[in-house]
């Protein structure tokens, strides 16, 4: 299932994989202004993280280092890290 | 996930010798999902095995299974717990809701530490695990979920209830096979001893997938018989092995104190007495233990055998083994001294789920007054000299012994008395 696509991965694409990935805590609304609500917030773990992790390296071929489930505190940031490793 | 542990007692309560009552039951069975619908086919004789659906089983020499029907996961577990359990595990969840809501606990209400969590398991949830351990193999490190860590782990239906109702009293998960459902039990009351309000315990297994499936067949006590009303038959001339199933119950433990205190809605008995032996090495020579469990049981409840109504037995369907049986009741109560009776006939023996059902059957049929019957099987052999019922019948139930033998020589008796 690995594409080498070049889009750019977007909050979109985030939050869809999340969905599949880890599931949709209940009362969030993840389609709302989410870029920059930290994941802990809405209800995500670093296990959660690290499944979503996986799933984009997978989807998009890239690799994503381990410290982004640490690093990467909000979708705004893990989208700029898995973006930036892209160009 | 910290899946086991455990948590000092409360700093305000002692040890105590209230007695321990059940106050909850949630049961997800092949014949009945919830308890009523249970109740209601386990007393009409309505079986729930069947040929296996899970998986492809038609090249396994065993192909009859008794499976939960009706479970649609998506309405019963949240979507963030989805991706992150297994079937078993979900059905262990579905199972705990009900027995809490069943008793009416608000766990919100009682202390955080006050609620303890011990399950039984078996091979933990092998459906999933598989299917990580075939992602690996066929597709590489890379497709295997974050969740197999723990969602495999035979300690996972009791860290997920636990984390599911915030329960952070006293947790653990025993390991004893078919006898793992009544030991939680045990366990269980041993918290409760300590000063814990409430304890919510049991055991809820699924196994019906080929790695769940090919340690049973290497046992070879699985019945290979096609038809699903003969595949099982405790007791009987024809008894062949036995059928395996998946579900259990999740039962709501609460000292007699402490469900006064909260103003419990109902006690559907008492957990008045249990023990465990272990069987002694094969070859030995020596006696088997399920009689000195049944013995120490009996005394741990301050009776004797003749206080007892009605015995659920483990009914392994295993020629030797339904001998051993039926000789150590026979033994104890004399013959056809006690009515006898097997209803997992109808459901399977359901590994750590088994024994845990077959107290909250015994709980129903004090409830109700009425023996639910041992299916499929018409009469015991000549050789077994006990009083098995097959037909559902009314009795003045006081107390009822649940037995349960776990592979490998674990033996486990339980018995529960009427609420007064």
């Amino acid at each position: 299932m690995t594409t080498t696509s070049t889009a750019t991965v977007t909050l979109a694409d985030l939050t869809r994989m999340l969905r599949e990935s880890a599931g949709e805590e209940e009362g969030i609304d993840l389609d709302g202004d989410v870029i920059d609500t930290p994941f802990m917030e809405l209800g995500y773990d670093s296990l959660a993280l690290l499944q979503v992790i996986g799933e984009i390296q997978r989807e998009y071929g890239i690799e994503i280092p381990d410290d982004a489930v640490v690093d990467a505190e909000t979708p705004g940031a893990l989208l700029a890290l898995i973006n930036a490793g892209r160009q | 996930m910290t899946a086991s542990g455990s948590a000092a007692a409360p700093a305000t309560a002692s040890v105590t010798t209230s007695p321990t009552v059940v106050t909850g039951l949630g049961i997800a069975a092949p014949n009945g999902l919830g308890t009523e619908d249970y109740w209601k086919a386990t007393l009409a004789g309505e079986s729930g095995l069947g040929p296996v659906t899970r998986f492809d089983a038609t090249q396994y020499p065993s192909r009859i299974a008794g499976e939960v029907p009706g479970y649609t996961a998506e309405e019963h577990i949240p979507s963030r717990l989805m991706p992150q359990t297994d079937h078993m595990t979900r059905l262990a969840l579905t199972a705990a809701d009900w027995a809490l809501a069943d008793a009416g606990i608000d766990t919100g209400e009682l202390p955080e530490y006050g609620i303890g969590v011990v399950t039984a398991a078996s091979g933990g949830a092998v459906e999933f695990g598989q299917r990580e351990l075939q992602n690996l193999w066929s597709k590489g490190k890379e497709y295997v979920s974050a969740y197999q860590s723990f969602a495999w782990f035979y300690a996972v239906n009791t860290g997920q209830i636990s984390i599911r109702h915030k329960l952070r009293g006293p947790s653990g998960v025993l390991l004893t096979e078919q006898a793992g459902g009544i030991d939680s039990l045990g366990h269980a009351r041993r918290h409760l001893r300590k000063g814990f309000s409430a304890v919510v315990a049991g055991g809820v297994d699924a196994a019906i997938c080929p790695w769940g499936w090919v340690p049973q067949i290497a046992s070879g006590l699985m019945s290979t018989a096609d038809d699903p009303a003969r595949a099982y038959l405790p007791f009987a001339a024809e008894a062949r092995g036995y059928v395996p199933g998946e579900g259990g119950a999740i039962l709501v433990l609460e000292s007699a104190e402490a469900a006064d205190r909260r103003g419990a809605g109902h006690r559907y008995g008492e957990i008045a007495g249990y023990a465990a032996t272990l069987d002694p090495a094969p070859g030995s020579g020596r006696p088997a233990g399920l009689g000195r469990a049944i013995e120490n049981a009996l005394a741990d409840a301050g009776l004797t055998a003749g206080d007892i109504d009605v015995v659920f037995a483990d009914a392994a369907g295993v020629p030797d083994l339904d001998r051993a049986e039926a000789a150590t009741l026979t033994a104890l109560f004399g013959v056809r001294g006690v009515p006898v009776t097997a209803p997992k006939t109808m459901t399977g023996r359901l590994l750590a789920g088994g024994a845990a059902l077959d107290v909250a059957t015994a709980l129903l049929a004090l409830r109700d007054g009425v023996i639910p019957p041992t299916a499929h099987v018409t009469a015991p052999a000549p050789e077994h000299t006990i009083d098995l019922v097959t037909e559902a019948r009314e009795a003045d139930l006081r107390t009822a012994l649940v037995l349960a033998r776990g592979h490998g020589g674990f033996n486990a008796a339980l018995v529960v008395r009427r609420a007064s």
